[in-house]
C-alpha cells in the first residue's frame, strides 16, 4: 500500500509508503517498444554498486524538501523512512545489504534467521541473538518486540503506519477494527504473542499468512522498551538499537544521528556503520537541494523521488554527473483505475474499450519521458515484483498510442458505439493534472468525453477516491492512481488494491471496488501456501485475472533519476525499497 | 500619551482575538479532515473516529476554540489514554498534530531564523533605499537617477526566489565565495551567522530597497516643491539643513509607515526567501502546517504574526509622534 505525496513545494515529491522493488538503469525486463530509448540515453548511468569501501569516519549529509512522516517505527509509512530507520532501529529480520536480487532477501537482524511457518502458516517462532542492547545499555528481549507489536494496535495514538498485525493476530470485525486496543488501555497484552523466554518469541495467527517474515522487517517490529515509551511523543526520540542514535531532532528542520556506542558489530551482519555522524537538513527548496548535491555540500537526497527537470538535463549531458547518479525503478505502478460501480463501467466491455483507447506513450511523455517517467506498463505486477510475468492483455498498437479499432469494437459491444461522458479524478499537484489531460485527449479520439476533476493532493487518496460513497456521488468513472508494494512479494502489493474484501467505506485503496471471487481466492491460496515459492506461484495468477477484469489500466512502471555526491561510497539500489540503500553509505572518512 | 498607548493595546487585543477566530473559522470551513490524514491512509473508520477524539476534533468548533483560548491563559492538560497526562504550561498553544511538539517550542525555534533574515534585510533596504531615493531626487534626470531607477525597476519586478537562486548559483556554487549556505544560531557563532545570512539579506533587501528608493524619490521630489522648502532656502539656510532637516523629515513619514508594516509582514511573508535558502523559519512552518492541516501550528503562527504586526503598528504610531509634531498635538 503505497502512494506518492507531493511535498510542500509543489514540485518536490516524497514517496509515501512502501517498499518498492526496483531495477537498475535500463536493465529491467518487460519494457515495451516505446521505452527502449531510455537505455540508450542513460547508458553511462551505473547499474551496479558504486565505490565499494570500508573506510570509516566523516559526516554523511542528507537533504530533503520535506520531513520524515515520523521517526517512530510504528508510525512511518514513507519508503524513505523505512530505508533510513535501519540506521537506528534493528528489527527481527531485515533485507540483505547488497545490490540486485539479494536486496529483496530476508536475513536475521535481531533474530538468528527467518522462520518457517508452521500449522498452515499460522505459527511463527523467532530466536533472538544474545547480547544486543539499546542505546542506554539495557538488553533487548523478546518482550520488547511483543510490546512494539502491541503498540501498533493502539491505532488512535500510534497512527500512520501499516496495520497488518491487527487482523492476523486478532479477529477483526467487518470494518477492520481489532478487539484489542493496545497496551495503553489493555495491560494484559496480546495472548497471541508468546515469549517463553527472553530470547524466543512466537506469533500465533488467527489465519494463515505466508508473508509473515516480511512483517518482521517492518520498522514497527523494532523493539520498544515499555519504560521509555512516551506514546505519541516517542517519535521525538525513539530508543536506538542500531549503530546510530538520535542526538537531536527538530521536525521540519534538522536531524542529527551519532554513533550508538552500545551497538555491537559482532551481532550485526548487515550494517557497516561507516560515518561517525549523519545529518539531515530539512525544508530545502527542491532545485537548491539538487544544486547542493551537485556542489558536494550535500551527499544525497532523502526523498529519492528524482531530480528536478533542469538538473535532469544537466546530469544527462555530463558523463561525470551520470557516473554519480542512479536511474532506478521505484517499484510503483502508475495506473488509471476504472470504477466498476460507476456506469457505464459496470460493463466490462466499456472498461476494455478504455484499455485500448488510452495512449500510454502520451502518458509516459506527460510524466517526463522514459527516464523520469518510467517504462510503459502492461501488467498489474511491476516487473521487479516476485511473480511478475511479462504479458500484454490489451496490445495498444504501434508506438503504444492505443488501438482505436479495437476500442470502437468494444464500445459497440458495451452498447455505446458513439462513446459516452465520464468524470476523471486526479490530484492537483505534481504529475496528476498532466496524467488526466493525457487520458482526456486519448479517450476523446473514440468519443469518450472526460471531464477532469482535480482534487487536493493531501486528501486525494483518503477522502476523494478512497471513499466509495464519494466516488459514486461525484460519478468518478476514472481515477489517476499509483501503488507500490510494502514488500517485494505479491501480497504486499495486491492486498489493498484488488482484494474485494478489502473495500472500505473510507480510506479505501481498492479504488475500482473490484470484487472478483477468482482474485480473492488466489490471494487466500497464496497466504495459505506451503513455502514462499508456492505462495508466489499461487499469487502470480492474480495479475492475468485482474487484467481480464480490465479495471486497472497500467501505464508506466515509475522511474526516478537520483544523484549523489562524488565522495559517497557503497552506493547501490535496494530492490526492496526501489531506491539507494542508505544504511551502508560511507563518505570515505 | 499613556492613555493613547493603553487605548492602542486594548484595540490590539481585540485584533488578536478577531484573528484567532478567523483562523479557527477558516480551518473548519475548508474541506479538510486532519483525523483521516493522521490515521494513515488505510485506517478503519473506528481508528479515524478514535483519532478525532484524541485530537479533540469531535467537539463543536466553539468548544475547541474555548479550550484553546483557555490554554493560553491558564494552561491545559493533554492525555493520550489512561495513565498519561501531559501538562502544557501557560501560554499553551497546544501540540502539533503531526510531530507532537509543543507549538510554543516550535515557534521559539523558528522565530530567530525569520528574525535574523528580516532585521538584517530591513536595515539594508531602509538605508540603501532611502539613500538611493534621495540621491536620485536631488540629481533628477541625471545618469545616476536613471541608472538607479532602472535597477529599482528590476528589483521590483524580479521575484525573490529568482534573485535567490541566481545569487546562490553564482556566489555560492560557481564562485564559491559563500559556499553551503545554511542557518547558524547567532549565539553559537555570530560571524558564521552573518556570513550565512548575507545572501538572504541581499535577496530580500533587493526587492524592498527598490520599492523604497522609488517611494523616497517621489516623496522627496514632491517635498522639494513645497512652499516651506522655498522659504527655508530663501531665508538662507544651508542646503544641507534644507535637505537633512526639512526635507528628510517629511519624506520619512510615509517611509516609516510602510516600513513598520513591511517589517511585520516579513515575519510570515519571507516564506520565499526562507524556502529558497533552505532556512526553516515561521513562513515555511506556516505553509507546511497548512498543507498538513496541522491546526495548532497554523493558529500559533497566525497569533504570533498578528501579535508582531500589532506591535509594529503601535511602534509606528509612536514614531509618528517623534517625526511629526502635528500627530502629538492631535
Amino acid at each position: 500500500m503505497a502512494i506518492r505525496v507531493a511535498s510542500v513545494a509543489a514540485i518536490g515529491a516524497i514517496a509515501l509508503a512502501a517498499c518498492g522493488s526496483s531495477g537498475s538503469g535500463g536493465s529491467s525486463s518487460g519494457s515495451k517498444s516505446g521505452s527502449t530509448a531510455s537505455s540508450g540515453s542513460a547508458g553511462l548511468i551505473p547499474t551496479n554498486e558504486v565505490r565499494t569501501s570500508d573506510t570509516k569516519g566523516g559526516t554523511l549529509k542528507f537533504g530533503t524538501v520535506d520531513d520524515f512522516d515520523s521517526l517512530d517505527g510504528a508510525r512511518m509509512y514513507y519508503a524513505v523512512s523505512w530505508n533510513f530507520a535501519r540506521y537506528y532501529l534493528r528489527t527481527p529480520l531485515t533485507f540483505k545489504t547488497a545490490p540486485g536480487d539479494a536486496s529483496t532477501q530476508l536475513t536475521g537482524d535481531l533474530a538468528t534467521a527467518p522462520a518457517t511457518g508452521e500449522d498452515n502458516n499460522t505459527v511463527w517462532t523467532y530466536h533472538l541473538k544474545k547480547g544486543i542492547k539499546y542505546e542506554d545499555g539495557t538488553p533487548i528481549t523478546s518482550a520488547d518486540i511483543k510490546y512494539a507489536v502491541e503498540r501498533v494496535f493502539a491505532t488512535d495514538v500510534i497512527s500512520g503506519g501499516p496495520t497488518y498485525f491487527l487482523c492476523i493476530l486478532t479477529k477483526c470485525d467487518a470494518t477492520g477494527a481489532s478487539p484489542y486496543k493496545g497496551p495503553y488501555v489493555d495491560k494484559k497484552g496480546l495472548s497471541s504473542i508468546e515469549t517463553p523466554d527472553a530470547q524466543t518469541i512466537t506469533f500465533k495467527l488467527v489465519k494463515p499468512f505466508a508473508d509473515f517474515n516480511y512483517l518482521m522487517q517492518l520498522p514497527g517490529a523494532a523493539p520498544v522498551p515499555a519504560a521509555k515509551d512516551t506514546r505519541d511523543k516517542y517519535a521525538q526520540h525513539p530508543v536506538a538499537s542500531g549503530p546510530y542514535k538520535i542526538q537531536s531532532y527538530s521536525p521540519g528542520k534538522s536531524l542529527t544521528l551519532v554513533r550508538n556506542t552500545e551497538w555491537d558489530p559482532s551481532t550485526d551482519s548487515v550494517r557497516k556503520a561507516l560515518p561517525d555522524k549523519i545529518t539531515v537538513v530539512e525544508g530545502l527548496d527542491s532545485q537548491d537541494e539538487d544544486n547542493r548535491v551537485l556542489s558536494g555540500a550535500l551527499d544525497i537526497e532523502l526523498e529519492q523521488t528524482g531530480v528536478q527537470v533542469p538538473t535532469q538535463s544537466q546530469v544527462l549531458r555530463s558523463s561525470d554527473l551520470k557516473a554519480n547518479s542512479f536511474n532506478s525503478v521505484t517499484g510503483f505502478l502508475r495506473y488509471v483505475s476504472i470504477q466498476t460501480k460507476v456506469k457505464p463501467f459496470d460493463n466490462v466491455n466499456c472498461r476494455i474499450a478504455v484499455q485500448y483507447a488510452i495512449d500510454k506513450t502520451a502518458l509516459q511523455t506527460a510524466r517526463g519521458g522514459p527516464i523520469t517517467g518510467g517504462k510503459i506498463a502492461s501488467t498489474l505486477f511491476p516487473p521487479t515484483l516476485q511473480g511478475y510475468k511479462a504479458a500484454d492483455a490489451y496490445p495498444d498498437g504501434p508506438g503504444d498510442h492505443g488501438d482505436l479499432t479495437k476500442a470502437k469494437e468494444y464500445l459497440t459491444k458495451c452498447g455505446q458505439p458513439n462513446g459516452f461522458s465520464t468524470v476523471m479524478a486526479s490530484s492537483n499537484k505534481g504529475k496528476g493534472p498532466k496524467d488526466a489531460i493525457a487520458v482526456q485527449q486519448a479517450l476523446a479520439r473514440v468519443g469518450i468525453k472526460v471531464k477532469i476533476d482535480l482534487r487536493n493532493q493531501s486528501t486525494y487518496y483518503s477522502n476523494d477516491i478512497g471513499t466509495p460513497s464519494n466516488v459514486k456521488a461525484k460519478d468518478y468513472g476514472l481515477a489517476d492512481a499509483g501503488w507500490g508494494p510494502d514488500w517485494p512479494a505479491p501480497y504486499g502489493f495486491v492486498e489493498s488494491i484488488v482484494d474485494g474484501r478489502a473495500i472500505k467505506s473510507s480510506g479505501n485503496s481498492n479504488y475500482s471496488e473490484l470484487n472478483d471471487p477468482k482474485v480473492n481466492k488466489a490471494i487466500d491460496d497464496s497466504l495459505a501456501a506451503d513455502g514462499p515459492a508456492a505462495a508466489i506461484a499461487a499469487a502470480s495468477q492474480i495479475d492475468p485475472d485482474v487484467m481480464a477484469d480490465a479495471n486497472i489500466v497500467p501505464f508506466v512502471y515509475d522511474n526516478a533519476l537520483n544523484i549523489f555526491s562524488k565522495r559517497l561510497t557503497n552506493v547501490y539500489i535496494t530492490k526492496a525499497q526501489g531506491m539507494i540503500d542508505f544504511v551502508n553509505l560511507g563518505v570515505g572518512g | 500619551m499613556v492613555r493613547f498607548i493603553i487605548r492602542r493595546l486594548l484595540g490590539s487585543l481585540g485584533v488578536l482575538i478577531a484573528a484567532s477566530i478567523v483562523a479557527f473559522g477558516i480551518f473548519f470551513l475548508i474541506p479538510s479532515n486532519p483525523a483521516v490524514l493522521y490515521s494513515g491512509r488505510t485506517s478503519s473508520p473506528a481508528t479515524i473516529q478514535a483519532t478525532k477524539v484524541r485530537l479533540g476534533l469531535n467537539d463543536p468548533a466553539y468548544e475547541q476554540y474555548y479550550h484553546y483560548m483557555k490554554g493560553i491563559v491558564v494552561g491545559r492538560d493533554f492525555s493520550s489514554g489512561p495513565g498519561d497526562v501531559n501538562h502544557c504550561p501557560v501560554p499553551c498553544l497546544g501540540y502539533s498534530f503531526k510531530s507532537n511538539e509543543p507549538v510554543t517550542s516550535i515557534l521559539w525555534s523558528r522565530l530567530p531564523v525569520t528574525f535574523s533574515i528580516i532585521i538584517g534585510a530591513a536595515v539594508l533596504w531602509l538605508v540603501s533605499g532611502v539613500a538611493i531615493g534621495v540621491l536620485s531626487a536631488l540629481k533628477r534626470g541625471s545618469v545616476i537617477d536613471r541608472g538607479a531607477m532602472i535597477v529599482a525597476l528590476a528589483g521590483v519586478s524580479l521575484p525573490v526566489f529568482f534573485t535567490a537562486l541566481i545569487l546562490l548559483k553564482l556566489v555560492s556554487y560557481d564562485w564559491k565565495i559563500l559556499p553551503n549556505v545554511h542557518y547558524v544560531n547567532f549565539a553559537d557563532d555570530p560571524l558564521n551567522w552573518a556570513r550565512n545570512l548575507i545572501l538572504p539579506w541581499i535577496a530580500l533587501a533587493f526587492l524592498f530597497s527598490a520599492l523604497y528608493a522609488r517611494l523616497t524619490r517621489a516623496t522627496t521630489l514632491e517635498t522639494l516643491g513645497e512652499d516651506y522648502i522655498r522659504t527655508a532656502r530663501a531665508k538662507g539656510l544651508p542646503e544641507r539643513t534644507v535637505i537633512g532637516k526639512h526635507t528628510l523629515r517629511a519624506v520619512l513619514t510615509p517611509i516609516v509607515t510602510i516600513f513598520g508594516l513591511d517589517l511585520a509582514q516579513g515575519f510570515t511573508g519571507a516564506i520565499l526567501t526562507e524556502k529558497a535558502f533552505g532556512f526553516v523559519g515561521l513562513g515555511q512552518t506556516a505553509v507546511s502546517a497548512v498543507d498538513q492541516s496541522d491546526l495548532p501550528v497554523v493558529i500559533g503562527v497566525v497569533l504570533l504574526s498578528t501579535f508582531i504586526v500589532v506591535i509594529a503598528n503601535l511602534i509606528v504610531d509612536l514614531l509618528y509622534g517623534v517625526i511629526d509634531p502635528r500627530v502629538r498635538l492631535a
